[in-house]
């Protein structure tokens, strides 16, 4: 397939407001993110809308996106690194049609980033902006279910209790077991569930030219890494902080440096691996694959 | 035995009120390093609602709280910012609980309750935390083969033993603990109360008990404090209060005490 064979065009529908929201909740949702990216790592509460789709489809990432894109954008959305699953189609399409922007599946095009559990392969570069989906913004939530609780550990920053967890993973399995939402400290301040992206992806947090922002629709929350910000990944002295490695490079590129995802082929147990990221997958293999 | 000569908390008229009522009304007393106090009356006498504002958990709404801390000296902990008190009541106090489940984390294991003040102090290295914390189970007379056991399957007795664990952990010198024993059986209070006495010999730690046990006072407490109605009626040496009751009320507690 051939990158630029997107689905075909949607037109701009012009009895939406452009980006869906009006005007007012756009300059509410901006206020937020401009706190979020004075004070990195901390979560701005906000007026969350109701989405035109159920909370967890990424209904952060949409009010979050929607009020930072402009007509010049391009969009690319992608969804477990994939630019062609349901979620990532739905969302490119909806903003096709509220805002009329150019859609684009290449992170190297891309100036606007809406993304769902994966962070691109591909560097990002300054100027381009990122927005995850994030259903638990609180990374200390399955722990302290008080939130009074946790906002004063914030306000204190006392996280001696996500070392707690840590503690529980190696007691129980021997090795730090959390593989996803790995919990980070962003500038040496405050801690940040970093959305569900695996914990292959946390060192691109640390001092990504890109601009970060983190949306989460249901929890009303939303938080900021501004570029070139030092974003460290929890671990011990004694066990520290390791990503996931394959045995076998990408089964359709070679690839040896990119998060893969298994895949199973047929019905008596064949598999292979192939990149999460298929952009990054695509622009590897030879043109005529 | 007290080589300090200055008290390591100084309470000075407290009160506490709940609406008009005043819970505990003007109470004060000292306590030295060393020494275990014990607050007994009746349900409803303030001993609770004391403890909780001397341990800092409270804000009284009269008086004044000093601690004697290890290099500033003496502290209006009431004047402290929230960041030190909070640090203040995980290094240097201690908090049992009556009810285990109220001072413990339940959803994890035994060994990361006890770590958890060392890694809020920001110990970071998972092997020395992991032998800290096997070294006091060792020492509350726990199996150290139960660890990784999530307190959920605890005993009551094992549960009150991991609380007291989990304070001593930063070695303490002064624990605030409220009815320790109560809702345990005779056997199982027995030996808990056995290890309070000995841990408290041992540390040389300060600590205030609040109970209605008589016996509990008798057994662990130098001295002792008879409220009622949120004031002290009476105060002495523990077996001198037991022994000798002066004010009408104590008598009457001492009295009451079945005898099996």
């Amino acid at each position: 397939m051939n990158p630029t064979d997107l689905p075909a065009a949607v037109e701009r529908d012009a009895n939406f407001n452009f980006g869906y929201l009006d005007e007012r909740t756009k300059r509410m949702i901006r206020r937020a993110i401009l706190k979020a990216v004075a004070i990195p790592g901390y979560q701005v509460p906000f007026g969350s809308r109701e989405m035109p789709l159920p909370y967890g489809w990424g209904t952060g990432g949409i009010q979050v996106t929607a009020s930072v894109i402009g007509p010049q954008d391009v969009l690319k959305v992608i969804d477990q690194g994939a630019d062609d699953t349901v979620n990532a189609v739905s969302i490119r399409r909806f903003f096709q049609r509220t805002t009329g922007v150019a859609v684009t599946e290449r992170t190297v095009e891309a100036t606007l980033i809406q993304t769902r559990h994966r962070i691109p392969e591909t560097p990002l570069a300054e100027g381009q902006v990122i927005v995850y989906q994030v259903p638990v913004p609180e990374p200390l939530q399955r722990l302290e279910p008080r939130e009074t609780e946790t906002r004063r550990m914030h306000g204190l920053a006392e996280y001696g209790l996500m070392h707690v967890k840590l503690y529980e993973d190696i007691a129980r399995y021997g090795h730090v077991a959390t593989t996803y939402d790995y919990p980070v400290m962003v500038d040496g301040r405050y801690l940040m569930a970093p959305s569900p992206i695996p914990k292959f992806d946390n060192p691109k947090l640390h001092m990504n030219p890109a601009l970060q922002l983190f949306g989460a629709g249901r929890e009303k929350r939303i938080y900021a890494v501004p570029p070139w910000t030092s974003v460290e990944s929890l671990a011990f002295e004694d066990h520290p902080f390791e990503v996931q490695r394959w045995s076998q490079p990408c089964a359709l590129c070679g690839s040896t440096q990119s998060f893969l995802d298994e895949v199973i082929v047929d019905d008596r147990g064949g598999r292979m691996f192939v990149c999460s990221d298929t952009d990054w997958c695509r622009q590897r293999r030879p043109a005529d694959a | 035995m007290h080589e300090n000569d200055r008290p390591i908390l100084r309470v000075r008229g407290v009160v506490k009120r709940y609406g008009a009522r005043a819970a505990v009304d003007g109470v004060s007393f000292e306590l030295w390093p060393g020494e275990v106090l014990a607050v007994v009356g009746e349900s409803g006498s303030g001993k609770s609602t004391l403890l909780n504002a001397v341990s800092a958990r409270a804000r009284p709404d009269a008086g004044e709280v000093e601690f004697l801390t290890r290099h500033d000296g003496p502290v209006d902990v009431y004047a402290l910012s929230e960041a030190a008190r909070r640090l203040l009541a995980r290094t240097d106090w201690g908090f049992v609980h009556q009810n285990a489940a109220e001072g413990l984390r339940m959803n994890v294991s035994a060994g990361a309750n006890v770590g958890e003040r060392l890694m809020a102090l920001g110990e970071r290295h998972y092997g020395r935390i992991r032998a800290e914390a096997g070294d006091w189970l060792r020492r509350v007379e726990m199996d150290v083969a139960r660890i990784d056991d999530s307190p959920q399957t605890f005993s009551g007795g094992m549960r009150q033993r991991l609380q007291i664990a989990r304070n001593l952990v930063t070695r303490p010198r002064l624990v605030f603990m409220d009815e320790p024993t109560s809702g345990l059986d005779v056997s199982v209070q027995a030996r808990l109360l056995d290890l309070l006495r000995s841990l408290t010999r041992q540390l040389s730690l300060a600590a205030i008990i609040v109970t209605h046990d008589l016996a509990v006072a008798r057994l662990l407490a130098h001295r002792m404090m008879v409220m009622k109605g949120g004031r002290v009626v009476e105060t002495g040496l523990t077996d001198q209060v037991l022994d000798d009751p002066q004010h009408p009320y104590t008598q009457l507690l001492v009295s009451s005490v079945l005898q099996p």
